[in-house]
């Protein structure tokens, strides 16, 4: 029977057909669209509804970034020049960029705070970026002095005696290094406070006199624009993150006070609005000073603000910790390490990890309140838009200053986030 | 002998203080008991010789003394002749009324851009994506300025809405968009029931008639269903409910408007102004968009972090029970979601409760600009005034926080 089979079964095929195209709805540009915009009615009119949405945005919005102006002097010249037709008048941000971003402070002097904010740029590398070279460390623990210097003025002495306080207890620090690392901080704080209350500025004066070395002075009053926000938004960046860590450990400590007070604190400063602190830094803090002292009303606002964020930074941090697990703790415990030593290399390594999203946005929201200083009389961006909409000459113009503002700002929170997404996925270190 | 198993007894030393784990934490805590204290006093003792040196003392007498200024929203009764406490009410009320507002639109907002931006629709996804990430990056204090300046400078005034062939015309007959604020239809009664007086305050009792009627309409709905469930449960047949429900929901309270003679005043151009129907001032109109619009950008996130966090086999498993995809989402999906959106979005509502105090900035008259600037610049109260408005903010934020506490202890994990 099976040699009849070739005659029964007439053809068979021994090659591969051809691969046949897929249906021209399965393939390319059009299955991506089938998908992706019109996957069921629903998303058919979601799209629609979308395009339309955007159309609509542009037609309108088209006509008024084509006809901007940018050579005018008042918003009547602006109009004048449109004759009728719509368009935007960013002669606005022209005229007042300067106003915009230093302020009042004078015109000769800009090359400071341009100074201060590249030194900046060359301080935070080391720390943010594993790439630059860790000597730039030193510059880093440097910077804060030449940045108060360079923006403030004035004669060097006054930071140098600030700085001075730093070495001191960082001497008392050696020098007490048979006692313990209680005595130790403790003599170490001890002294820098001395110096800093008794003798700093009988010694600044001194030496103002005998070597006036310095800069021209500064006031505070005349700081405004986006340098204001950067320059808080910064100082409290960077005070928060260690006072936060701190206030954290209080929280999780074992001693009933230590944790009584940082709770208080926390929810005290977590429970009413940053703009009731800030008015406390105005009107109130004059209360709680001895009669006659009177501190520059910038310095106020950064303590302020710092508070602020250390409390929300302290509970973004506990959140890290509390999600550590316990055999961390214990294996510490195990090794022999002592509490700081446990929480500077097991814990914290692991806990700041964690909640890098959280002190991250902690960091966005606090460079955003920086605008609320425009209420106790600081003239932030927009304290200094409000009073440029306010002159005759830009009367009712708005969307010009605020994008401009509004981009500005998103630029840097816009940064912050991205940023820590990479520093997230940099120190990913589980496999998944 | 006796073997002596403990550890080598010794005798207590000042040193173990320091060095004693057992011992240290007491030093420490007594060293910052006296730092406390010491810093306490000092600012006590500064403020009573600053006070003094002021001719000040420390009186709450001021809340009761007529108060002189006008606040252009009020709740409840007010004009210059009451109280500054009375103000500071008003202020409270006005706060809490924002709030309310802001957070119920800005959850509206947030869950749509959320879960709009989870769809599989590119283009919508991305619309959401430019929105979120907008509005979150720009400081509130911008969306709520530009909103004001908008609102007051490109709306038309009301004198525009005149004449046979008016520039601007109201929307649906019934909305008013002016650079005044947006009248809206408001309730009228016209057999009323009258108000009552409870503590100075004169609640409507139409209104609080047409709320009871709801809420019991609701709470019987609930009874329906429950008892729904139970025969569902005992027989495998779930009775019809749907009709039942309509009727509980819908009659009692179409009863209610219609033997109270309930209609819409209706806003109307007359003299050089709108009347009648209710008024949301500009300054409003700007702190409720402003925040709702900032604070959906938040929320979004949340909401999409929350569905996010569900693993995909819930969603599998349920299908592979039979589980519709509607009733997946509703029964599995949505409970677990819930649990860990609600703690974010409760800590959002706190955000907006607190950042209600930036009405200063379009001339919104909440509790701070009550109690916090007008009455502490009339009576030159300062510390009294900033303790006060700090305690009632802090009031509400705690309860709002404890609310969140009895949710979270409800819905968490019954773990082992």
């Amino acid at each position: 029977m099976s040699d009849t089979h070739a005659q029964t079964v007439p053809f068979v095929r021994d090659t591969m057909l051809p691969e046949a195209e897929p249906p021209a709805s399965e393939m390319g540009a059009t299955k991506w669209v089938r998908e992706n915009l019109f996957n069921g009615w629903v998303s058919a009119i979601l799209t629609l509804l979308s395009i339309a949405a955007v159309a609509f945005l542009v037609y309108e919005l088209f006509p008024w970034f084509a006809n901007s102006v940018w050579n005018a002097n008042s918003l009547t010249e602006c109009r004048e020049i449109l004759d009728g037709a719509t368009g935007a008048c960013w002669a606005v941000i022209r005229v007042n960029w300067l106003q915009l971003i230093f302020g009042f402070y004078p015109p000769e002097l800009y090359w400071r705070p341009i100074l201060a904010f590249v030194l900046l740029l060359v301080a935070v590398a080391p720390v943010l970026f594993p790439a630059a070279p860790k000597n730039l460390l030193y510059f880093s623990a440097v910077y804060p002095f030449i940045g108060v210097w360079l923006l403030w003025g004035g004669p060097i002495w006054g930071v140098l005696v600030a700085a001075m306080g730093f070495v001191i207890g960082y001497l008392v620090l050696r020098l007490l290094s048979a006692f313990g690392a209680l005595i130790q901080t403790g003599g170490a704080v001890i002294a820098a406070l001395i110096w800093w209350i008794f003798f700093a500025g009988m010694v600044i004066d001194t030496l103002s006199t005998a070597l006036p070395i310095g800069i021209e002075a500064v006031p505070s009053r005349e700081f405004g624009g986006f340098m204001i926000s950067i320059v808080i938004g910064v100082s409290g960046i960077a005070l928060s993150l260690p006072l936060g860590i701190l206030l954290a450990l209080g929280r999780q400590s074992n001693m009933p006070l230590i944790k009584g007070v940082s709770v208080v604190f926390i929810e005290f400063i977590r429970g009413v609005p940053l703009i009731t602190l800030l008015f406390t830094a105005s009107l109130l803090l004059n209360y709680f000073l001895p009669p006659g002292t009177n501190f520059d009303l910038i310095l106020r606002v950064i303590i302020m603000v710092t508070l602020f964020a250390t409390a929300y930074m302290a509970e973004v941090i506990r959140g890290g910790l509390a999600a550590l697990p316990r055999g961390q703790y214990e294996g510490a415990d195990a090794l022999g390490l002592d509490y700081w030593k446990a929480q500077r290399l097991i814990i914290m390594p692991q806990a700041l990890k964690i909640s890098i999203p959280g002190i991250v946005n902690t960091f966005i929201g606090l460079f955003k309140d920086t605008t609320l200083v425009v209420f106790i009389g600081l003239l932030d961006p927009i304290g200094r838009a409000s009073a440029i909409r306010a002159t005759s000459d830009w009367q009712g113009i708005y969307w010009e200053l605020f994008i401009f503002i509004g981009a500005i700002f998103w630029v840097f929170c816009f940064s912050m986030s991205r940023y820590s997404m990479y520093l997230e996925r940099r120190l990913q270190t589980d496999h998944r | 002998m006796a073997m002596d198993s403990g550890a080598p007894q010794r005798s207590f030393t000042l040193g173990m203080l320091l060095y004693d784990t057992r011992y240290r934490s007491y030093t420490i805590q007594i060293f910052a008991l006296i730092l406390l204290m010491l810093g306490a006093a000092w600012l006590v003792d500064n403020t009573i010789r600053n006070l003094a040196a002021l001719g000040k003392d420390f009186s709450f007498d001021f809340l009761w003394s007529t108060s002189g200024y006008d606040i252009s929203q009020r709740p409840i009764e007010y004009d210059s002749t009451y109280t500054h406490g009375r103000a500071a009410i008003v202020g409270l009320l006005n706060t809490l009324i924002l709030a309310v507002m802001a957070c119920a639109t800005a959850t509206v907002i947030g869950v749509i851009a959320g879960v709009l931006r989870l769809s599989k629709n590119w283009i919508v996804a991305k619309l959401m994506t430019i929105y979120v990430e907008t509005f979150r990056n720009v400081p509130v204090l911008i969306w709520i300025i530009v909103v004001s300046a908008v609102m007051s400078e490109s709306m038309p005034a009301p004198r525009d809405f005149r004449g046979d062939t008016p520039a601007a015309s109201m929307v649906f007959d019934a909305v008013a968009i002016t650079n005044r604020g947006v009248y809206v239809p408001g309730p009228l009664f016209d057999n009323s029931l009258g108000s009552f007086n409870f503590l100075g305050v004169q609640p409507s009792l139409d209104i609080i008639a047409v709320i009871a009627v709801i809420a019991l309409s609701i709470w019987a709905n609930v009874l329906l269903l429950r008892h729904a469930a139970k025969v569902q449960n005992a027989t495998g047949i779930r009775p019809k409910t749907w009709w039942k429900s309509i009727l509980i929901l819908l009659a009692p309270i179409t009863i209610l408007l219609f033997a109270l003679g309930f209609h819409l005043d209706y806003p109307e151009l007359r003299g050089f102004n709108f009347q009648g129907g209710i008024q949301m001032r500009n300054s409003l109109l700007a702190m409720w968009l402003g925040l709702s619009i900032y604070t959906g950008a938040f929320i979004a996130e949340i909401v999409r972090a929350g569905i996010l966090a569900i693993n995909k086999g819930q969603t599998e498993a349920a299908f592979a029970l039979g589980v519709q995809p509607s009733k997946t989402m509703r029964l599995v999906i949505l409970p677990q979601a819930l649990r860990v959106i609600v703690p974010p979005l409760i800590s959002q509502y706190l955000n907006i409760t607190k950042n209600t105090s930036l009405g200063l900035a379009v001339g919104y008259m909440d509790l701070r600009s009550t109690l916090g600037g007008i009455t502490i610049n009339q009576t030159g109260r300062e510390l009294e005034g900033m303790m006060l408005m700090m305690l009632i903010y802090l009031v509400v934020s705690l309860a709002i926080s404890t609310a969140m506490n009895i949710y979270n202890n409800r819905v968490r994990l019954k773990e082992r």
